[in-house]
């Protein structure tokens, strides 16, 4: 097969790119696995992971991130800056050099117009563009010549790396989507799964749910990469299987984001196929505390903080007292060895990554139960009626905590409930299909925005490395509400006045260090004044083959963002 | 055993009543009867005192027993919660236990009498939570089995008899065969679970929910099984001698008609009883069954799936437990369908 | 009989039309928003835009004669430019799929040579050993072979798929290595050498169905041959002499079929329908793995288009069984 394969893609590398060595395709096939099949490689149609790190491979960005989180140029030369005169000094506008010589994975040429046209494709009225969020505050995109795109923003902008920066970003190519703008962007099928790329990989065939055929594309820029002719990317099932493939029975190459408790993971490395790497991006794990009130009783008005019939406040969640009591009971080093192993942290942080903005000034190590019920004592929740229950105001402290269904979810689920037993409160449980938990439809009564529940348990995360908007989620205006369909992404009711202005700050302010040092003040805060209890720092736990080399894990961009230099090493 | 051959003894002549007037004229009266001896006992004395020479359903009728009194009165014997979780420390030494059966062939393997049959990741007692799963499991299996059999059936033979209900009723089967269950449920459970939450209580409101969502989605083989063997039974001289004394349909159905679909119907019984307690755990899966900590069988054994080559006995109980009770319920299908054929009735 | 099978024929029709409407009706009241895998870091606004791109959410009297249209009048024409090369449906609009932005029909079209092989390969199978098994079974009723018998099906009917699955795959794939544990769906059977690789990855998943539908087909054979072979025809074919064989075989058999047809007859939706978790399992990704995909991501075009068929296939099969009673049972009459 490696024989075959090796003549094949010398004889595509010979005929293509005389001045080439051989070296493009001599590793024959690489086959990877995501238990989440990609529907589309159209990035900004679909938004999702699985698409957006399929089309990856295909189709690319100006600048990513690397593994450290640090940007490097892609298909540019250098990342501008305010100091190599690439950012204006006022901030209101970024200009990007493109390489030279450049070209489509069809042979024409790179160049300015692509880029600016993907801006206008996304932005276009009527498209749905899932990546628009990217372009926000850009008021014009230039086109000096056709090496040189200027980015123009409508104010100053200090963090100017949105636009054509990561995987969720990537050029199109003008010639192909010209007809495909607007309404017309989901009448494209051949264009949207046959997208014409600048990257290591071409399309050969795309099963919309199943498969994705790949080659090496002849015109890729380093013309002794790919090492891989081929590329077989399959799709679906679940992340068990994904993992058997790879590390036990080696069917497969590349497992995806295998979340798995810890010791089948370790059971499934017995199999001695391949490794599992773990990466850490800013991904979340945490308990929303509801600062609104659920009863049911309150019908329409169930969940809402700002009620003006009268009181809307959670009857016992609001006190200081009790949710730091409910963090204290609960040990998260276990959780991390139950639910995650060497893909979880313990962390008190709603923003733990990156480093610049992970706070150091919270603790909520070891689980303290003793501490925990002190505490309540004291704040004057005490067992009245001797059923183990606390009660405040005559009423019993019991709270529905409801989650998605997932085995890992449903473990923590029990730990925690078991400890909040401990500290005299009850807890009913729930679990809900996650299309419908984190599904918007303002008709169902189970959707996490509408939070018809005491406390829920899910995960978030933001892009890139700049918190920014994902710090806005806690910002008052933001809360879910019925006249606003129930979108909204401040999902505990959290409403602080102060938060609200120092977030105002952050969005004026430019220097690294100072913005870190609001961001972390803005972590501490929403934490410490009840909008959350972070639980676990999560990472990304992917699995390769013990014969595939040049596997980087990238929780900041793509994870397939270096496919280009995968090879093949002896196992 | 190709016995069907030999003469049947018949029983006395009260017993077969039931298919008397068809076996009046289909030639089958009985020559070779025996002169009742004995004083005519009830037909369902009749039918029980058959039973018992079934040595499978007898067999069954005692293993289903011990499950299901053990499961039901067993937690009351084994008192440990399936719920609990050990405090922190002890959860880690005592979570995984492998069951005590393990230190015959390894002796190595961390066992402990506390836990007969080892603990499961949050070191929950197994056998706790393979009682408390069964109460459910055996519980949602019977009756939405039932519901569905009872459904069924009525569809069936009320279709299979009256020509003119047949077209409407199968038509309804078609759509609730061309039903996505998965939107039907979700549907359900939208439209239903608050409501009987309130009137049942959160659990009794999921457990009716289930039965009756199971119930009413699993009918249709049976109604067209049983309607396609009324359409041939109704045009047998039994069915026609019997109308022709002026028997009402109501009873002729109970009398005439129902006995002789017992078999297919017993058989969707039995393979319902597998489905109903499948499906509730694939319900659970999806985020529509019972709350998480809440024990079923088939939950228990779509949890352990991932860890079965390290934990086999976690998916070898709950599996082996299913299997018993539907191969159980299976053979009892057997013997009451025998007992309740007058033809074999005796042999 | 013929005009009960064009009368039936003609009712279908009404009859489709109204399991349209409650499919239809029931997807837009089922809870679920076709953005509900978009990741949590796009805004709800993004998110709305999205949904207005795809048309989600239009009323009813304006989405659901908007289907029918698709489904009956351009996907036919599509159908037709495709056989002979014309261009009716240049410029329409045909059904969309949420997830793929590509027509539904394409891949429905795609998806059903993966099923078709695996599944239908196993209900072949399983109606090859169910129907021998169940006709032994009754006439050796309560042998050792009939005990082994009901015991295997048994167990092989309350083992549910997803721990089967997973336990010939640890066998056969991880520990053995004899079968891949994943489907190529890429795999083209061109040659002897493909083909003996088709039915290398086949093994397994019709395997694991070909167990559930034996087990369940032999139930219903065992107990129809059960109550035929105490009936007095039995006898009297029997008493006019003719052979043991003939007996069992054609008259007891025959008038056995009946349950057994039902069964048939629904199953041949369900090969089209394909089997949800066998398929999830091995990645075989036909149809049911579709439709399961398709109902997560509230795919509301594809399940409708996917239940639909299914219900044509359903309507049509059941009319087939109804007429297939007619020539098993000459007693059976239709007005």
């Amino acid at each position: 097969m490696t024989f075959k394969s090796a003549l094949l893609g010398a004889a595509a590398a010979v005929a293509l790119a005389p001045a080439a060595f051989a070296e493009r395709g001599a590793d024959g096939e690489v086959r990877i696995i995501y238990w989440q099949a990609p529907s589309i490689l159209n990035p900004f149609l679909s938004g999702g992971t699985k698409d957006v790190e399929s089309a990856s491979m295909i189709v690319e960005p100006l600048a990513r991130y690397n593994e450290k989180g640090e940007l490097v140029p892609w298909l540019v030369d250098e990342v501008p800056t305010v100091d190599n005169g690439g950012v204006a000094a006022d901030l209101t506008s970024i200009t990007w050099k493109i390489t030279p010589g450049l070209t489509w994975s069809d042979g024409s040429p790179f160049t300015s117009a692509d880029v600016k046209f993907t801006y206008e494709y996304c932005t276009a009225p009527d498209g749905g563009c899932a990546q628009v969020t990217k372009f926000e505050g850009v008021e014009s995109v230039d086109t000096p010549d056709d090496l040189t795109v200027t980015v123009n923003f409508a104010g100053p902008t200090p963090n100017p790396y949105g636009p054509f920066v990561g995987g969720e970003s990537p050029i199109l190519q003008a010639a192909q989507f010209a007809d495909c703008v607007g309404a017309a962007a989901s009448t494209c099928t051949e264009e949207n799964f046959n997208p014409i790329g600048t990257g290591p990989f071409v399309v050969d065939d795309f099963k919309p749910n199943d498969v994705i055929v790949m080659s090496a594309n002849s015109n890729y820029r380093d013309p002794a990469k790919p090492a891989f002719a081929k590329v077989t990317f399959k799709g679906g099932g679940d992340a068990t299987a994904a993992g058997r493939a790879v590390m036990e029975t080696g069917e497969y190459d590349y497992g995806w984001n295998l979340q798995l408790a810890p010791d089948v993971i370790a059971q499934m490395q017995e199999g001695g196929k391949g490794t599992p790497v773990a990466g850490f991006g800013p991904l979340v794990e945490r308990i929303m505390l509801n600062n609104a009130n659920p009863d049911a009783a309150r019908g329409e008005l169930r969940s809402v903080k700002d009620d003006p019939a009268g009181p809307s406040e959670h009857p016992f969640l609001g006190d200081p007292a009790v949710y730091k009591a409910l963090s204290m009971a609960i040990d998260r080093e276990l959780l991390v060895e139950v639910g995650y192993g060497q893909a979880g942290k313990v962390t008190c942080n709603w923003v733990p990554a990156p480093d610049a903005f992970n706070s150091t000034s919270l603790s909520c190590t070891p689980q303290d139960i003793a501490g925990a019920n002190a505490m309540l004592d004291e704040a004057g929740y005490l067992d009245t009626d001797g059923d183990g229950i606390r009660e405040a105001d005559g009423v019993p402290m019991s709270m529905l905590y409801q989650t998605s269904t997932n085995a890992v979810r449903q473990d923590f689920q029990a730990l925690i409930k078991s400890w909040w037993a401990e500290i005299g409160i009850e807890t009913e449980l729930r679990n809900l299909n996650a299309s419908v938990f984190f599904g918007g439809d303002a008709g169902s009564p189970d959707t996490f925005q509408k939070f018809y529940a005491d406390v829920q348990m899910y995960a978030n995360t933001f892009n890139g490395t700049d918190p920014q908007s994902y710090l806005g989620n806690a910002l008052c205006d933001k809360a879910p509400r019925p006249d606003s369909q129930w979108q909204g992404e401040n999902i505990s009711r959290f409403c602080m006045a102060s938060f609200d202005e120092l977030h105002a700050q952050l969005q004026s302010t430019a220097g690294i260090a100072e913005r870190a040092e609001i961001g972390k003040a803005l972590n501490d805060m929403a934490v410490e004044n009840g909008a959350m209890i972070p639980l676990v720092h999560r990472g990304r736990l992917s699995a390769h083959a013990n014969s595939l080399g040049g596997v980087i894990l990238n929780v900041w961009d793509s994870e397939l963002w270096n496919v280009a230099d995968w090879h093949r090493i002896d196992g | 055993m190709s016995d069907y051959d030999t003469n049947t003894p018949k029983a006395p002549d009260t017993a077969t009543a039931m298919d008397g007037a068809a076996e009046g004229l289909t030639g089958r009266t009985p020559l070779s009867d025996p002169i009742p001896v004995a004083p005519p006992k009830s037909q369902w004395a009749d039918v029980w005192s058959q039973f018992t020479h079934h040595r499978g359903a007898m067999i069954s009728l005692f293993i289903l027993a011990v499950i299901v009194l053990g499961v039901f009165l067993g937690p009351f014997i084994w008192r440990a919660d399936p719920q609990a979780i050990p405090s922190v420390v002890d959860m880690i030494k005592q979570r995984d236990a492998r069951p005590v059966y393990v230190t015959l062939w390894d002796g190595s393997a961390k066992t402990t009498w506390a836990n007969p049959l080892g603990t499961d990741n949050l070191a929950r007692d197994n056998l706790a939570r393979l009682m408390y799963g069964g109460r459910v499991s055996i519980a949602v299996g019977l009756l939405a089995m039932a519901l569905s059999i009872v459904l069924g059936a009525f569809i069936g033979v009320v279709a299979g008899y009256f020509r003119r209900l047949d077209a409407p009723l199968m038509r309804l089967t078609d759509l609730f065969l061309a039903l996505p269950l998965l939107p039907l449920i979700l549907v359900g459970s939208l439209l239903f679970r608050e409501p009987l939450a309130a009137v049942f209580g959160i659990e009794g409101g999921t457990f009716v929910l289930i039965v009756s969502l199971i119930g009413i989605t699993s009918w249709m083989q049976t109604a067209r099984i049983v309607r396609g063997d009324v359409l041939a039974l109704k045009e047998r001289e039994f069915v026609l001698a019997a109308k022709s004394v002026g028997t009402q349909p109501g009873k002729l159905i109970r009398k005439h008609v129902l006995p002789n679909v017992m078999s297919p119907i017993m058989v969707s019984a039995t393979l319902g009883i597998a489905t109903a307690i499948i499906t509730e755990s694939a319900l659970s899966f999806l985020g529509f069954g019972f709350p998480p900590d809440f024990p079923t069988w088939g939950r228990l054994l779509n949890d352990s799936v991932d860890r079965m080559v390290l934990y086999p006995e976690r998916v070898v109980w709950p599996g082996l437990l299913i299997s018993l009770t539907v191969l159980c319920v299976n053979y009892l299908g057997d013997g009451l369908r025998d007992a309740l054929d007058p033809r074999i009735r005796g042999r | 009989m013929l005009t009960y099978t064009i009368r039936r024929l003609v009712l279908a029709v009404p009859t489709l039309f109204f399991i349209s409407l409650v499919i239809f009706l029931l997807l837009e009241l089922a809870p679920g928003d076709p953005m509900a895998q978009v990741p949590l870091t796009v805004p709800a606004e993004v998110k709305e835009q999205m949904r207005e791109a795809l048309g989600v959410g239009q009323p009813i009297w304006i989405s659901f004669p908007k289907w029918l249209y698709q489904f009956f009048v351009i996907e036919p024409q599509v159908l037709f430019d495709h056989y002979f090369g014309t261009s009716f449906s240049e410029g329409d609009f045909r059904a969309i799929s949420w997830q793929t932005r590509s027509p539904v029909m394409d891949i429905v079209v795609q998806r059903l040579p993966q099923t078709l092989w695996v599944v239908g390969t196993a209900y072949v199978v399983g109606f090859a050993i169910a129907i021998p098994v169940g006709i032994y079974s009754a006439y050796r009723q309560y042998s050792l072979f009939d005990n082994a018998g009901t015991f295997v099906t048994m167990v092989g009917f309350s083992v549910p798929p997803f721990f089967s699955g997973v336990l010939v795959i640890v066998i056969f794939s991880v520990q053995l290595g004899w079968f891949p544990s994943i489907y190529d769906t890429t795999l083209v059977v061109n040659s002897w050498e493909t083909f003996v690789k088709q039915i290398n990855q086949m093994f397994l998943p019709v395997m694991v169905l070909a167990l559930q539908i034996t087990s369940q087909i032999s139930r219903f054979m065992r107990s129809s041959m059960l109550d035929n072979l105490n009936q007095d025809y039995v006898r009297t074919a029997r008493a006019k002499g003719l052979k043991e064989r003939t007996v069992v075989m054609v008259h007891v058999v025959r008038n056995s079929m009946i349950p057994v047809v039902t069964v048939m007859a629904l199953s041949v939706p369900q090969i089209f329908g394909g089997a949800i978790i066998t398929e999830q399992v091995f990645k075989v990704n036909g149809i049911g793995q579709l439709l399961i995909t398709a109902i997560e991501a509230n795919d509301l075009p594809m399940v409708q288009t996917l239940t639909f068929i299914f219900a044509v296939l359903i309507v049509l099969f059941n009319l087939i069984a109804d007429v297939l009673y007619g020539i098993l049972d000459p007693r059976i009459r239709y007005e």
